[in-house]
């Protein structure tokens, strides 16, 4: 006869058997489709390049590294910096923080206006903001492209109301991916703040004006520290997916305005060079993790704050 | 009274409030009237959607009145934001700023105002003291009990010196025995700040044992004002009779009327003297009242205005209520004081008579 504690260990086994089996699709999935494939391109970036495209599969060599920042002169061998890809790492970065800039300018207004609204009407407002998600992103780039190209909407208006005469190239430049990036990933920005000024206790914005704070104090004392969440993990949601941006800048920068992305597609596609694609993928994953790393930070901290 | 302009801390006057518009509009207050003296703790006294949150509101500066003025001071502040009203709140929420700490929340209306940050120093360290909080000075909002978040948001509102304080049911959310000991520490407070408050409760015991005076409200319209005793004692209408402590009230005939007192005649045929409130001319049938205390059951015809029967006998530690069958039908109930020496006396079902103390009836204008 097995003891009352015997059988219970017993059960205790059985179900932590069970938990795993229900688990191991989940895993399998994460281990073969995202971890282990990350692991052959850390690997791939340690390796020399094969000359059509492809690795020299065991062959140990930096160069993919050394290339991310450096190029080697074409006559002499000595390295220079990759002006290129310095521009291209820089234009990604800075247009990715602009891009959260713009989005939290027009994003707050827009969740405070929502949050504000009777409770019957905001989800309204909240559906009307999803909508774009419904559509495909390469549609809602080509939108994009029919208002700013030259004979798009903004340069046909601007030209029939006489305030220019030539059309304003927009297209194909940085700007163009600014407003395209600021489009698409607006509602990425506006969902997370909706929801912290949502839970915002609008007592406290009384008890704010009534010890003399004017609207700007009861907006940078009040309402700012206590809707930061919303406005980091917002700020997130926007810089990470455009720091990794292919679509929108392959449409909308044309081939001169590139960035990261395209770059890493240009070394595996034309260019052939895996060794470097990978490391420039690693690079743009360790980037994303420091942001990550700052949203964790932020969180715990003001996490900590509220007691 | 008359009142001067400027000699009182808050005048309202003939102030309407209307939510909504068309068929939707909400009539929160109907045209009232009202002055505050400085220096006074006055009660906003009535039942939940009577009005005295708006009002309350309205001198606050968070609502704007429909029609009508708001003075302070003397000068008219109905239009003011409120901001800019030298005049602070502690909300019934309490709500204080999650993301300070207890000193932060009691600087912040001083830090607005601009003050130096030694003298902000000194205030908020003084606030702490007033409130006796100084130990809690670093804390969260969150790591501190109901009570102590009470005392902060008095320290907060206390500490820019405004000229009024509300205070909006501050005390609703604390359990019964620490509202009685901030019941005494609030007029501690008012008494050594010598601000005027202005108190809004729909509780009237808590009405009654801290006010200076008391307006008692009902729809939207102040009923009566008065210090707690005039309320108790000289209820003018039935409302402010029934909300405020117990009543009995009779249906008398007014035989006549000289000098604010008026002869009624009982159900019973006795005559007694009522008190008629101010400005008030009764004639035929009027509701006089009579509160339970302000009675004694006597021997019947011994002096008794009243008879009838007793139906209940209700022991209640410090008093016995005596519930009387008055021969007209309408139930009367007594109060007496026990006292160790006290015969136990009346069962039910006996006949007694009732004894109306003089100068206690009152007569009620509806």
């Amino acid at each position: 006869m097995a003891t009352a504690a015997e059988t219970a260990r017993a059960a205790e086994a059985r179900d932590r058997r069970d938990r795993w089996l229900l688990s191991a699709p989940g895993l399998i999935i994460i281990f073969v489709a995202a971890i282990g494939p990350l692991f052959v391109m850390l690997a791939y970036s340690f390796m020399e390049k094969a000359d059509y495209g492809d690795v020299k599969f065991g062959v140990f060599s930096l160069e993919g590294w050394v290339s991310v920042l450096f190029q080697r002169d074409i006559f002499d061998d000595t390295l220079g910096l990759a002006d290129a890809h310095l521009s291209i790492l820089w234009r990604s970065i800075s247009l990715s923080l602009y891009t959260t800039v713009l989005t939290l300018l027009f994003g707050f207004p827009t969740a405070y206006f929502i949050a504000t609204r009777p409770a019957t009407t905001r989800e309204v407002w909240v559906f009307l903001v999803t909508i774009p998600f419904w559509t495909n992103l390469l549609i809602r780039t080509f939108a994009m492209q029919q208002v700013i190209r030259n004979e798009g909407l903004i340069n046909t208006a601007l030209i029939s109301l006489g305030i220019i005469e030539r059309p304003w190239q927009i297209m194909n430049t940085d700007l163009a991916i600014l407003l395209g990036m600021t489009y698409v990933y607006l509602p990425l920005m506006v969902l997370p703040l909706y929801a912290s000024i949502e839970k915002l206790d609008f007592r406290l914005i009384e008890a704010g004006y009534d010890l003399y704070a004017s609207r700007w104090q009861v907006l940078r004392r009040i309402v700012i520290p206590l809707v930061k969440p919303g406005i980091v993990a917002g700020s997130i949601l926007v810089f990470i997916p455009s720091l990794g941006a292919y679509v929108i800048p392959r449409v909308l920068g044309g081939g001169k305005s590139m960035m990261l992305g395209n770059l890493i597609e240009l070394q595996f596609g034309a260019g052939r060079n895996w060794p470097l694609g990978a490391a420039i993928s690693i690079t743009l994953m360790a980037l994303v993790m420091v942001a990550l790393l700052f949203y964790v930070r932020n969180v715990s901290r003001s996490g900590a704050s509220h007691g | 009274m008359p009142d001067q302009p400027g000699s009182n801390a808050i005048d309202v006057r003939s102030v309407r409030k209307v939510f909504g518009a068309g068929e939707y509009a909400v009539t929160a207050l109907d045209t009232v009237s009202v002055s505050i003296r400085e220096n006074e703790f006055f009660t906003l006294l009535g039942p939940s959607g009577c009005g005295k949150t708006t009002l309350l509101r309205l001198i606050a500066g968070f609502e704007y009145p429909s029609e009508g003025e708001i003075l302070l001071y003397g000068k008219d502040i109905a239009g003011l934001p409120p901001h800019k009203r030298p005049v602070n709140t502690v909300f019934q929420s309490y709500a204080l700023f999650p993301h300070m700490t207890v000193a932060e929340n009691i600087a912040f209306g001083l830090e607005m105002l601009g003050r130096p940050k030694d003298e902000i120093k000194a205030r908020v360290a003084e606030m702490l003291a007033l409130v006796r909080m100084e130990n809690l000075a670093n804390r969260r909002t969150s790591q501190i009990s109901g009570g102590q978040q009470q005392r902060v948001a008095l320290a907060r509102a206390l500490a820019p010196q405004p000229k009024v304080l509300l205070l909006d049911e501050p005390l609703s959310a604390l359990d019964y025995k620490l509202r009685k000991g901030m019941q005494i520490e609030l007029k501690r407070l008012q008494h050594e700040t010598g601000i005027t408050f202005i108190f809004v409760t729909h509780d009237q015991e808590e009405a009654l044992t801290m006010s200076d005076r008391i307006a008692v409200m009902t729809a939207g319209k102040i009923l009566q004002v008065g210090s707690p005793r005039d309320i108790y004692d000289r209820p003018a209408e039935r409302f402010v009779a029934d909300f405020i402590g117990e009543s009995n009230f009779l249906e008398a005939e007014v035989v006549s009327v000289e000098n604010c007192r008026a002869t009624v005649r009982l159900s019973s045929g006795a005559e007694i003297s009522a008190a008629v409130p101010e400005g008030h001319s009764p004639s035929g049938r009027a509701t006089i009242v009579v509160r339970p205390e302000h009675a004694r059951i006597v021997p019947e015809g011994d002096g008794a205005s009243l008879h009838g029967t007793v139906e209940n006998v209700v022991y209640l530690g410090t008093d016995t209520h005596f519930h009387l069958r008055i021969d007209d039908g309408t139930l009367f109930v007594v109060r007496r004081q026990n006292s160790p020496d006290a015969a136990q006396g009346l069962a039910a079902g006996q006949r007694a008579g009732v004894a109306i103390s003089a100068d206690a009836a009152q007569l009620l204008r509806r």
